[in-house]
């Protein structure tokens, strides 16, 4: 077999092995969809009625939620990176000759099978309480590719940052700081009510215009230029997230 | 036996990490075929060995060969012949047995079918055959080890590692997986083994190195050790501190442990009534310098004494290091 073939079986099978622990770790499973969901029912119903925003609170909250929940859901391939680290796994199929990027595609594609599921889910409790996106397929198509693009980033820069934890909890830390960068941003409540140094990280961070996009796009309403950055920004963390989990990969195993 | 390059090859080994010295300049030769045993205490260095030799350590200076590969230049060539099982079974506790070699098998560059025959045929061989559609997670201690030396396996290999396979398991399935190295063994396969423990050295392998401070510190058959350490030893408790001293004196080199606190002296024997009762007869003539004797089995700390000089003292290693 060719040496493409060899690493085309390998990473295929990382793969099926990952979305079998996945499917199988019911834990983690219900964490990554209770969560954002508890959160989506928090926002709507305590703290939505206090918010402006210039339409029901529910559409406005609802593509950040789906951000908060797909960014927290990818941010957990570090813990089972790191886990397949300490485990000894990985050193296992280091002697066996499986490629650093079989093993870590193994992972990051779990990671987006996993969270397109749970936003679906999320986003069918949204219709349940009362979001009423646009009928306009497109868009939903370019909303959904925006969504996988920023899964594929952030769970590739997880899992170089698993690839830095010394513990799986210590990983799990990193999630949750993951789970917080959609705060300040436009994701619950409009930047303009932020104090003006907030304002300034949510108006340019990563998250911001992801959100914008995608509300512009479930709403079929104008995106303005919110796609392009979103774009520049996460083909950039992606790309960032590839060569940081090889360097570091290197390093860590040898 | 099998002919070829020797299954391994060091030379002039050094591995530091900051001011610890951990091989220093280790020099050992495994022959292809049979099982081949690394004994040391914690921190002998066994464990660091054995990662430079499966291409997941790097050396800091010196030369190490498996199957004729260079560990360093020719990493893939090695893989190709090795397997390690380690001191924590790696494998996936969500999925089954059976999941588990397959997949394994799979990344082995087994075609799918191939694949399910070769983890069927290993289940069978491990005796996990009951438990191959259970999760991982619900295996015993013992199981898991099996399952994890069946794991080792899936690629055909030319030199198994196994590092510290026993520790930590009952008795029972300390003996159970003895059997299968012994299998292994005898199918061909070159197995070089990490253990602490003497009994397990003596009972598996045909040759012995024993490791001390990262150095080779003897290296023989398992009788030939013996035959220099003393299988066992025969304490001997002496009337009064006059009758400890003469016997001390006379004995000169053949004490292997003295306590002059306790008025003991050791030296080695095979156990045998005839050799008891020939070395009470040497150690004591006149029959009333001894008052007591005890016949104890050699362990390690026996053949470290009489290696080094000094118990086993060495500084506890760090897990994996």
């Amino acid at each position: 077999m060719s040496e493409l073939a060899v690493r085309g079986t390998q990473t295929a099978v990382m793969i099926s092995r990952c979305v079998r622990l996945s499917r199988r770790n019911v834990d983690a499973l219900l964490t990554s969809l209770v969560l954002p969901v508890l959160l989506m029912l928090l926002f709507v119903y305590l703290f939505g009625g206090a918010i402006e925003t210039g339409s029901a609170y529910v559409t406005y909250v609802v593509p950040g939620v789906l951000l908060l929940c797909a960014g927290f859901g990818a941010a957990g391939t570090a813990v089972s990176v790191t886990t397949d680290l300490t485990e000894g796994m990985i050193e296992r199929l280091r002697t066996m000759d499986v490629g650093a990027t079989s093993i870590l595609a193994g992972h990051v594609v779990a990671s987006v099978a996993r969270n397109l599921v749970a936003t679906t889910l999320v986003l069918a409790v949204a219709v349940a309480i009362g979001f009423r996106p646009a009928v306009a397929p497109l868009r939903w198509l370019a909303a959904a590719g925006l969504l996988v693009l920023f899964v594929l980033a952030v769970s590739w820069l997880s899992a170089a940052f698993g690839l830095l934890a010394r513990t799986p909890e210590a990983a799990s830390g990193y999630t949750f700081l993951v789970m917080f960068l959609p705060y300040p941003s436009s994701a619950f409540v409009p930047v303009e009510t932020m104090p003006r140094w907030v304002r300034g990280f949510a108006e340019h961070q990563p998250v911001t215009p992801v959100i914008e996009s995608l509300r512009g796009l479930l709403l079929d309403t104008p995106v303005g230029s919110a796609p392009a950055h979103a774009l520049a920004w996460f083909l950039g963390i992606l790309a960032l997230g590839v060569v940081l989990s090889a360097v570091l990969f290197r390093r860590r195993v040898a | 036996m099998a002919h070829g390059p020797p299954a391994v090859e060091l030379e002039d080994l050094r591995k530091t990490y900051g001011n610890l010295v951990v091989l220093d300049r280790l020099t050992m030769r495994v022959a292809a075929g049979g099982v081949h045993a690394l004994l040391g205490p914690n921190g002998a260095g066994k464990t660091t060995t054995v990662r430079i030799l499966a291409t997941l350590t790097r050396p800091d200076s010196g030369t190490a060969r498996v199957a004729g590969h260079d560990v360093l230049r020719q990493r893939r060539q090695v893989r190709r012949a090795i397997s390690l099982a380690g001191q924590h079974a790696a494998l996936d506790d969500g999925q089954t047995g059976v999941e588990n070699l397959t997949m394994l098998a799979r990344l082995a560059g087994l075609s799918p079918s191939a694949a399910r025959q070769r983890a069927a045929a290993l289940l069978e061989r491990f005796d996990l055959v009951e438990a191959a559609g259970r999760r991982v997670r619900t295996y015993s201690g013992g199981m898991r080890r099996r399952l994890d030396l069946a794991a080792s396996l899936v690629g055909t290999p030319s030199v198994v590692f196994l590092d510290e396979p026993t520790t930590g398991l009952d008795p029972r399935s300390r003996q159970g997986l003895w059997e299968v190295i012994g299998d292994l063994a005898r199918a061909g396969v070159t197995v070089l083994l990490t253990t602490q423990y003497l009994e397990e050295a003596d009972r598996l392998a045909d040759r012995i190195t024993v490791l001390h401070q990262g150095r080779l510190a003897a290296e023989g058959t398992a009788t030939e050790l013996k035959q220099r350490f003393g299988a066992q030893r025969l304490e001997l408790v002496w009337r009064d501190a006059v009758a400890f001293e003469q016997a001390a004196q006379r004995l000169g080199d053949r004490v292997t442990h003295r306590d002059p606190a306790r008025r003991e002296l050791s030296v080695t024997t095979d156990g045998s009534a005839p050799d008891v009762r020939r070395l009470l007869d040497d150690l004591d003539p006149d029959q009333h310098g001894v008052v007591r004797f005890t016949v104890r089995e050699a362990t390690l700390d026996d053949v470290f004494l009489t290696l080094t000089g000094r118990p086993t003292g060495a500084p506890q290693e760090v897990a994996n290091v």
